[in-house]
């Protein structure tokens, strides 16, 4: 996996290498006691077990998903044995120390529109990567948008549509975003069965995710840029 | 009650179904995302007139305005009391415009929910709620109950279990979107011999991509149906493509006339579309299915090899010689 990982005990690298496993199996009473084990036999710390076990076994997931291994019921009975393991780690995450939150994302599909399984899916996935996810739900309109971006400081918009209907609202959010002055804020994410790349572009999002796997790289992906640019603009 | 859906089939080698009803009500103004169902009471004549356009375009059956007719999807629009109304309304007026020789299909969509143990539905209140549709459908007058779309194989075995309450005989498509399995997973093959076990005679794909793909579906259904079983199609009018700010459907008339001649020669008896598709299109599928079948016919898709091997399996047994392994050190 890495360096690092080849550096742990051998036992724990198993530890890590079934727990990541049994996430993948979607085995959540393993995985909870997995994660007891790597704290209180191994003295890991959380961001550890969330590194070498959790996010890298939903990895794996996601990347099986992709490429159409995995589907939806397997990837929803992993992202819950994910969040049962987090329900332990959380009590000891205080303010998520020593674990970098990859961004805020708000998400949710758009107004007029009730489509939820697949927002829902790219939520968890995104939980699973370490982003904090404001879920809005379904039917949500661009003011309810723009007030979560602001109130939660988002860095990803993430808008969904199911419709051919409803697909153009993400235009009417994206020109609101621009409006409000909170364009350059914001990566927009864009998904949804009807939709395609070009669609993405002619409403000017930053990138179409044709599933929930591929929201996760291109939201980890473009989060980097954006903190290198950060970076850079605040030596300037 | 005679089953009109054998009865039909005994007479006919090939039945052809109708076409799109949410693309055709889009186009006839329904743009603001407010519950289709809805316009059989306040627009009956916009739904009637759908429903005319596909019997003048000579379909067999056509299908009730009523797929998202169940409370769950009602709901999301403040209208989970009229179930039974609006249901009844979509059945009548299609009844109506059918009269006696076609046939109406009642049309059962999805919850859009997620049943247990994946999400909060049980099997018992889904059931019900496809009860509860159904029974608006059977008032109204439908011959059959034609459960569509759908991906997860438990929602099918609730919506049967619902549908059955009206005695009515019932049709199941589901819609391989993902790698030619539905969004949960199931395989043609999956789906079309857990389906005959269940006791469902017409059975097959509806919706998902264009007729390239569900031509591989049919192709694989037809491989490992059972005997007895009679294979349905309804191919979306090709893909929709986003062109000058506005939604199109790339396939034409010919192309889909193309699409139900190639369903024939897979033996698949029961032929219609799905979205973007219009009268126009069906009457182009109508003239095709009244001419001489293909002479022969060349798959437009590449066959698969064998059945791609879910890697699950493969981990499963990796993880199995692992823990033996480890037991065996001990």
């Amino acid at each position: 996996m890495s360096d690092e990982f080849d550096a742990l005990p051998a036992e724990l690298q198993e530890l890590y290498l079934n727990m990541q496993d049994d996430l993948y199996d979607g085995l959540k009473d393993e995985v909870v006691e997995g994660t007891v084990r790597a704290l209180e036999e191994f003295g890991q710390t959380p961001a550890q077990i969330l590194q070498y076990g959790l996010v890298a076994g939903m990895d794996i997931v996601g990347a099986d998903f992709r490429d159409g291994i995995l589907f939806v019921p397997e990837v929803l009975m992993a992202a819950k044995a994910m969040k049962a393991a987090m329900e332990v780690l959380r009590p000891l995450l205080t303010d998520y120390k020593g674990v970098e939150k990859q961004g805020t994302v708000v998400i949710g599909t758009v107004k007029g529109d009730i489509h939820d399984i697949g927002k829902n899916l790219v939520a968890m996935m995104l939980e699973g990567a370490g982003f904090e996810v404001i879920n809005l739900g379904i039917n949500v309109d661009a003011d309810a948008f723009i007030q979560a971006i602001r109130e939660h400081d988002a860095d990803i918009l993430g808008m969904s549509a199911l419709l051919t209907t409803t697909m153009p609202y993400m235009r009417t959010v994206i020109n609101r975003l621009i409006e409000e002055g909170l364009r350059d804020q914001v990566i927009v994410l864009v998904g949804g069965a009807p939709l395609t790349e070009a669609f993405a572009e002619d409403i000017g999002a930053d990138r179409y995710c044709r599933d929930a796997a591929v929201a996760v790289e291109a939201a980890k992906a473009l989060m980097q840029i954006k903190k290198e640019a950060r970076r850079v603009k605040s030596m300037a | 009650m005679t089953d009109r859906l054998l009865e039909l089939l005994e007479r006919k080698p090939i039945v052809m179904g109708d076409g799109a009803m949410g693309t055709m009500l889009q186009r006839a103004g329904l743009t603001d995302g407010s519950a289709p169902e809805l316009w059989n009471v306040t627009h009956p004549e916009v739904v009637r007139a759908i429903y005319q356009g596909y019997v003048d375009a000579g379909s067999d059956f056509i299908t009730t305005n009523s797929f998202g007719g169940n409370r769950f999807r009602l709901k999301l629009h403040h209208l989970q009391d009229r179930v039974f109304e609006l249901n009844r309304a979509a059945a009548a007026l299609a009844r109506e415009v059918a009269g006696p020789d076609r046939l109406v299909a009642g049309s059962v969509g999805p919850t859009g929910e997620l049943l247990e143990p994946l999400g909060p539905l049980t099997q018992a209140e889904a059931a019900e709620a496809f009860a509860e549709q159904a029974a608006g459908l059977a008032a109204g007058g439908v011959d059959f109950i034609l459960i569509e779309t759908m991906s997860s194989l438990e929602e099918v075995q609730a919506a049967l279990a619902g549908a059955r309450t009206t005695g009515l005989p019932v049709a199941v498509t589901m819609t391989f979107d993902t790698n030619y399995r539905t969004m949960m997973g199931v395989t043609p093959a999956q789906a079309v011999q857990t389906l005959h076990r269940w006791g469902v005679t017409v059975i097959g794909a509806n919706c998902g991509n264009g007729p390239k793909e569900i031509e591989r579906v049919m192709w694989e259904m037809a491989q490992a149906k059972p005997e007895g079983v009679v294979l349905m199609a309804q191919s979306n009018a090709g893909l929709p493509r986003w062109q000058q700010g506005e939604i199109s459907y790339d396939g034409t008339p010919p192309v889909m006339a193309e699409y139900a001649q190639r369903m024939r020669a897979l033996g698949v008896r029961v032929i219609g579309a799905c979205c973007g598709s219009t009268p126009a299109h069906l009457a182009a599928m109508r003239a095709a299915l009244d001419g001489p079948p293909l002479a022969e016919y060349h798959p437009a898709f590449e066959v698969p090899e064998t059945a791609a091997k879910g890697a699950t399996a493969e981990r499963r047994a990796r993880r199995a010689a692992q823990r033996s392994g480890r037991e065996e050190g001990e």
